[in-house]
């Protein structure tokens, strides 16, 4: 009797998780999967079918300039868009915590980049970039009396250009994050250390932000993400030129894959993307982990 | 009671029948990018509905693809899962591609008759370049194109220039180019003689320039390019010097989507850009402008560009001659004026240009012509087998010149070799 009840447990258990493990499976696992088998094959083309090539791909992907200046654009790009996004949207937060007047507003108006669709952001961007009449021609123009700057259209700004328009996409959303981490610090606390006579600094280097931790590694993991997978931008602002300088690895795999039609060295280049991300995911949970505070 | 029960029983009938009819009208699907803005999208969609509103024998399911890139990776992906459309408009380009993938095939096998032979030597031969390989015919010229240059009638003026005066060859391009650069008191410049854009795929406007110094980017077979042609390297050289050496040309990547703004801005004084950009240059600039065909080195030249239509593996025969006839059809002189009105699109096709609608679009917009005269110097634009990835490298390699970062020649070798080892699969 008690092995009948075991039983129906354990098939309800399974039932219950059908549902998400067949979406997992159809839409994650699988995929991957046969991306990594596909990276041993070569690409099939209508008149030839996919043969085994062994590590051939991977080969060809250690010796393609192109892969390690897209992955080295990707560490400038993460470099670039991680720490200053993060510190702004704490930065952001703390103020349109305080009372202030017109907080709602302020809180909406540092929010709104988040709301907006990335490819209309993109193209409005494109018209600040703009040599001569853009916005920032514009005013440089004006107040320092500045040349027209290609920003968008020479190697040495391009990419710095579309981290510019990532952080200000994305430091808005962190923000939130903050927002509802600080609104939860209790108010006791900081009154305590008030009595204790410690100034501002004090409290939020001793008080608020080691509460915030657990909010922190939440968002850099969010952030780091982002960094290898926000590319929606970069058709409309640069379509990765001038000469790849501003191509990140996912623009590239798209291009390869869909633009090129090599869908085999495609999915090798995803492979590497996906160790990457697995890495770093690890490295996140298993070292940084470790510092935060939990309540 | 037995009459109506009686014309119950015929109704049904006929309705059974019409549906029966219905059911056996030949089915198509068709997909069409849009790549310039205005009506395009509109205007392909009301052709198709007229169309089939006269011929009750068929269904055409007219689907919006999205831009050229992203129809021809649906194309692929659909055909890949076995069920591709009939019919598509793709970039004529995409030719060797297409084949490759063995998703097309000639439309030679539906047009036996003489009256059909006829037809399709109805078209421009600068059209068909691109359409035809083998001796066989993959692709119906649709919404083609070309670049001409647009000049700043106002600009000129000022310059000293006369309006009605375009530069015809790549020197007078520099020395209007030189009159025309404006500079304020601290030496930075308010207005550029020429901007040739070169954002995404310099290569169809540096094409032009290789075809001017009488170079041929790549034989008609696809599996051969010539990079580093010396003449290939002299009209790079051009190119380049126009910013460094001449100052009239902004430095860097130009962009495309922002260049009829900076001419209507008066930020540049000349622009090259497609025909595509006609109507709304008609529409938006605030100035008298004008159009000419692009000037010359050694000869006239200029690449053509834009979509052709293909017909796709996996039809029965009843729907391949539907397609046809249907393509006969938009393609007809009526149906293509209207095309070519809405979009600034090249009628491909010169009995379009005497029809009454044509001719009186042309009395009011006469620039409509340059780009039609042009067509005799135009040559095939640059297509080979894996063509993204072989044009891919091609435009890093102008993108490298352009932006200083390499030499002229030494990013075309370069590009030449990398062209070398993909097509040699080809020969």
């Amino acid at each position: 009797m008690r092995n009948v009840t075991l039983k129906r447990e354990w098939v309800l258990g399974w039932l219950l998780l059908l549902p998400s493990m067949v979406l997992l499976f159809a839409f994650t696992h699988i995929p991957a999967v046969t991306t990594f088998l596909n990276s041993f094959y070569s690409t099939p083309r209508g008149r030839r079918a996919a043969k085994f090539i062994g590590a051939e791909n991977y080969e060809r992907m250690l010796g393609d300039p192109v892969f390690w200046q897209v992955l080295w654009n990707n560490l400038w790009f993460a470099l670039g868009t991680i720490p200053v996004s993060i510190a702004l949207a704490l930065v952001m937060a703390l103020w349109v915590n305080d009372r202030l007047a017109g907080r709602g507003f302020v809180r909406m108006a540092y929010f709104t980049p988040t709301v907006l669709p990335m490819i209309a952001v993109a193209n409005i961007w494109l018209f600040f970039y703009t040599p001569g009449f853009g916005l920032f021609d514009q005013i440089t123009g004006t107040l320092f009396g500045w040349p027209a700057t290609n920003y968008l259209g020479s190697p040495e700004t391009a990419l710095n250009a579309v981290i510019v328009v990532t952080v200000w996409k994305e430091a808005g959303f962190f923000m939130i994050f903050y927002l509802a981490a600080l609104q939860s610090i209790p108010q006791s606390l900081k009154e305590a250390a008030q009595i204790e006579g410690a100034n501002r600094w004090t409290i939020f280097w001793r008080i608020t932000f080691p509460l915030l931790m657990p909010t922190t590694l939440f968002v850099s993991v969010n952030a780091v993400i982002n960094s290898f997978r926000l590319v929606d931008h970069i058709f409309i602002l640069t379509d990765g030129g001038p000469n790849n300088a501003s191509a990140l690895l996912l623009f590239h795999i798209y291009e390869v894959a869909f633009q090129h039609w090599e869908t085999a060295y495609a999915a090798t280049l995803t492979v590497a993307l996906l160790l990457i991300l697995c890495l770093l995911a690890i490295g996140q949970f298993f070292f940084v982990d470790r510092k935060v505070h939990y309540k | 009671m037995l009459k109506s029960s009686f014309l119950k029983a015929v109704a049904a009938t006929a309705f059974t029948f019409s549906t029966w009819a219905s059911a056996q009208a030949v089915e198509l699907q068709f997909y069409f990018p849009v790549a310039v803005g205005g009506k395009a999208a509109e205007t392909i969609q009301g052709l198709t509905d007229e169309y089939v509103s006269q011929n009750p024998d068929v269904t055409i399911d007219a689907v919006y693809t999205g831009s050229y890139q992203d129809t021809v990776a649906k194309a692929i992906t659909a055909s890949r899962g076995g069920n591709p459309p009939q019919l598509s408009v793709i970039l004529s380009a995409d030719m060797f591609t297409l084949i490759d993938e063995d998703l097309v095939m000639p439309f030679d096998d539906y047009l036996s008759s003489d009256e059909d032979k006829k037809w399709i030597e109805g078209f421009y031969s600068g059209f068909m370049e691109n359409s035809q390989t083998g001796g066989k015919t993959y692709g119906i010229p649709f919404q083609r194109s070309t670049p001409v240059l647009y000049w700043n009638k106002e600009a000129f003026k000022e310059a000293g220039l006369d309006p009605e005066t375009p530069p015809a060859t790549w020197d007078e391009m520099v020395e209007f180019g030189k009159k025309l650069t404006k500079k304020d008191d601290s030496g930075n410049v308010t207005q550029w003689g020429v901007s040739i854009p070169s954002s995404g795929f310099p290569y169809w406007l540096f094409q032009g320039l290789a075809i001017e110094n009488g170079a041929i980017l790549a034989n008609s077979d696809g599996n051969k390019t010539n990079f580093d042609d010396q003449k290939v390297v002299e009209a790079l050289q051009y190119l380049v010097d126009l910013s460094t050496e001449y100052k009239i040309m902004a430095p860097g990547i130009i962009e495309w989507g922002t260049a009829p703004k900076s001419f209507f801005e008066g930020q540049t004084a000349m622009v090259w850009t497609t025909t595509g950009n006609l109507t709304n240059m008609r529409d938006n600039a605030p100035f008298d402008f004008g159009v000419a065909m692009l000037p010359k080195k050694v000869q006239r030249g200029a690449p053509t560009g834009g979509g052709n239509f293909y017909l796709f593996k996996g039809v029965s025969d009843e729907q391949a001659e539907a397609a046809v006839k249907f393509v006969q059809w938009i393609t007809a002189p009526e149906q293509s004026a209207k095309w070519t009105m809405a979009t600034g699109y090249v009628a491909p096709r010169p009995e379009t240009w005497e029809t009454e609608t044509m001719k009186q679009y042309v009395a009011d917009f006469p620039q409509v012509l340059i780009a039609r005269d042009q067509l005799e110097y135009a040559k095939a634009e640059l297509a080979t087998y894996q063509n993204q990835r072989v044009t891919g490298i091609f435009n890093d390699a102008l993108a490298a010149a352009i932006t200083g970062t390499k030499d002229p020649e030494t990013a075309l070798k370069e590009a030449q070799s990398q062209a070398d080892a993909i097509l040699a699969d080809y020969r």
